[in-house]
């Protein structure tokens, strides 16, 4: 660690971990009650076990975004942070705020929340993914301002390089199109065309900007290579990521209420999207070939190169999949939908925070890496993940390309709760997988606990 | 292209490239804001609607069920099941959840008043008559 301040990072970093395993509990409770409808049933409806699954995921990736930000930008600015105490203020505020959310939905009926909560006087709750109260939103606001100021006040400080700017640039993006979340009219169509300004925006749009920016800084740290070639890549990456990803929010305006142009744009501009991803892969192996000395981290090296590989197939290949409106007329709200957005958010944003956590944990805990028994229980750890989302993805798809053919095609078309029944098959398979994944977390969080001979030179 | 092509460059490329098509996008969005009253059925967007979508909101019912395709996808598509099933039966059988037959999937019962179950149908017959391009492909969801 070349500067003390960013120690803070590591308290964001074991908070991410340890909200990861509730996301990955409740996802588990779910893919039950996928199987016996009423597992758990009064005590977690499938209604709040899935808000607290979604809303945990969202909670832990800006965990791991902040302490992300935390360590790289005194690294790259050549200077402490600026102000260390807000940076643990900022995180104990924006803890309880989350723990008391989710105790909240687990706790009380939804409508009982909304009532205490003063939803009434700003309603903004009950959309997918935007669930939190509206003291929660605002909440939030706060912790992105103050986090915002703290890291814009180092990066002015100090060294400004492509990293850092980039980095800014997608977290005060995530932060001003976040206000959209409050603005929810009584006009349905309104209501979900700008609710997108927040959901696509964030995870087709400024997020990859964050995901790039840290990506380009682990490989420049365990590569070796040349800054300069390393920018130049995410600078192209995330150009055309924006140039695609922007207009690409179209994808979502086919049949919502929307004018019929947006199946032309949006088929044409998110076509495009796989692209950015496609760079990022070539990328990532390129920097890897080209490396200039052998880091001991290796397996943060293999976190590196997996996440560009996961976020292709999931968010480029799966994406594709059903993004060009003739095929989404009859995959739109399907399981199609969630097989995408599970390969998606794990590709790209859940193995970007691990492999940041995995590089920087070490030099954290005062080593430059874990010793070769750490980090092959993390190595294992990895691919049981990767294996398991996979197959999530794949049931999921196999259930979603039958659920279409049952429901949807054909003279005789099935009831939604008739299909359900012919997917019992998938949802098993899923299920199975999902335990799978819970053992790599098992394994994975068992590598921080390993004993064994730190490796120190480089 | 190493020498040619500079850091400089690509740099121009991202703030260029995102500045204009963000451009591009907000001016499509004001277009679509402007010609959203001819399919949003807006002209029936009742005060009764507008609590019903209310209601809809805090009973997380997106939490389940998907609505215009978009939301859970653990129960029934009900952007069209005004036209499917009709005003009585979505009230009785909202207020006849759970069904705790073993084994099947269960909604709970959010103990709506009559008012507030009349501005959820309102609220789903306003959706019914949005026009989504002739989705879903059939009355099934």
């Amino acid at each position: 660690m070349t500067y003390t301040s960013q120690s803070v990072a590591r308290l964001y970093f074991i908070a991410a971990l340890g909200l990861f395993a509730g996301q990955i509990l409740f996802g588990l409770i779910m893919g039950m009650q996928y199987l016996v409808g009423d597992f758990l049933f009064p005590l977690v409806p499938f209604n709040v076990a899935r808000m607290v699954h979604t809303n945990l995921l969202i909670v832990w990736l800006l965990f791991g975004f902040m302490g992300a930000a935390y360590y790289l930008v005194p690294e790259e600015s050549e200077q402490e942070l600026h102000s260390p105490f807000l940076a643990k203020l900022l995180f104990w505020v924006f803890l309880v705020a989350g723990a008391l959310t989710v105790v909240g939905y687990l706790s009380v009926p939804y409508a009982t929340l909304a009532k205490i909560t003063g939803n009434s006087l700003l309603p903004t709750m009950g959309r997918e993914f935007l669930e939190q109260p509206t003291l929660t939103k605002l909440g939030i606001v706060v912790v992105a301002l103050g986090f915002l100021y703290n890291i814009g006040m180092t990066i002015l400080k100090g060294r400004k390089t492509a990293i850092t700017l980039v980095l800014f640039v997608g977290l005060l993006g995530l932060a001003l199109f976040f206000l959209f979340s409050f603005y929810n009219p009584d006009n349905l169509v309104k209501d979900k065309f700008f609710w997108w300004w927040v959901v696509h925006l964030w995870v087709e749009g400024v997020w990859e900007l964050i995901l790039g920016a840290i990506l380009a800084f682990i490989l420049i740290k365990v590569t070796g290579v040349d800054r300069e070639v390393i920018e130049k890549w995410l600078y192209l990456i995330i150009a055309v990521t924006l140039i695609t990803g922007i207009v690409g929010t179209g994808h979502h305006y086919y049949w919502i209420g929307t004018p019929e142009h947006w199946q032309w744009i949006g088929s044409i501009f998110s076509g495009l999207e796989p692209i950015p991803f496609f760079m990022l892969m070539v990328f990532a192996f390129n920097m890897v070939n080209k490396r200039r000395r052998q880091h001991p981290n290796e397996v943060a090296s293999l976190w590196a190169v997996g996440t560009a590989v996961m976020a292709f197939l999931g968010a480029g290949v799966w994406g594709f999949l059903h993004t060009l409106s003739p095929v989404n007329f009859y995959t739109h709200g399907t399981q199609i939908t969630a097989a995408h957005g599970h390969l998606a958010f794990y590709g790209a944003y859940v193995m970007v925070v691990l492999a940041i956590i995995s590089y920087a944990m070490p030099i954290l805990r005062g080593r430059t890496a874990n010793g070769p028994r750490a980090q092959g229980l993390e190595r294992r750890g990895f691919w049981m993940m990767a294996i398991a989302m996979i197959v999530i993805t794949l049931a999921l798809t196999g259930a979603g390309v039958m659920q279409v053919w049952l429901q949807r095609m054909g003279a005789t078309p099935l009831g939604f709760m008739q299909t359900q029944d012919e997917l019992r098959v998938f949802y098993w398979l899923r299920e199975g997988a999902g335990l799978l994944f819970f053992v790599g977390l098992l394994a994975y969080f068992g590598s921080f606990l390993v004993k064994d001979e730190a490796r120190v030179a480089v | 292209m190493k020498e040619r092509f500079t850091v400089g460059m690509a740099r121009n490329i991202f703030y260029g490239g995102g500045v204009f098509f963000f451009l591009v996008f907000v001016g499509l969005s004001f277009g679509t804001v402007r010609d959203l009253p001819k399919r949003d059925n807006s002209q029936n967007l009742t005060p009764q609607v507008a609590m019903g979508k209310k209601v809809w909101e805090e009973n997380n019912c997106i939490g389940c069920h998907s609505l215009l395709g978009e939301g859970a996808y653990f129960a029934p598509e009900l952007g069209n099941v005004y036209l499917r099933r009709g005003p009585d039966f979505i009230k009785s059988w909202i207020q006849s959840q759970p069904t705790e037959v073993a084994g099947r999937r269960q909604m709970p019962q959010f103990n709506l008043s009559e008012a507030e179950l009349d501005a959820v149908v309102a609220f789903l017959k306003y959706t019914s008559g949005i026009d989504t391009a002739n989705w879903p492909p059939n009355i099934e969801g």
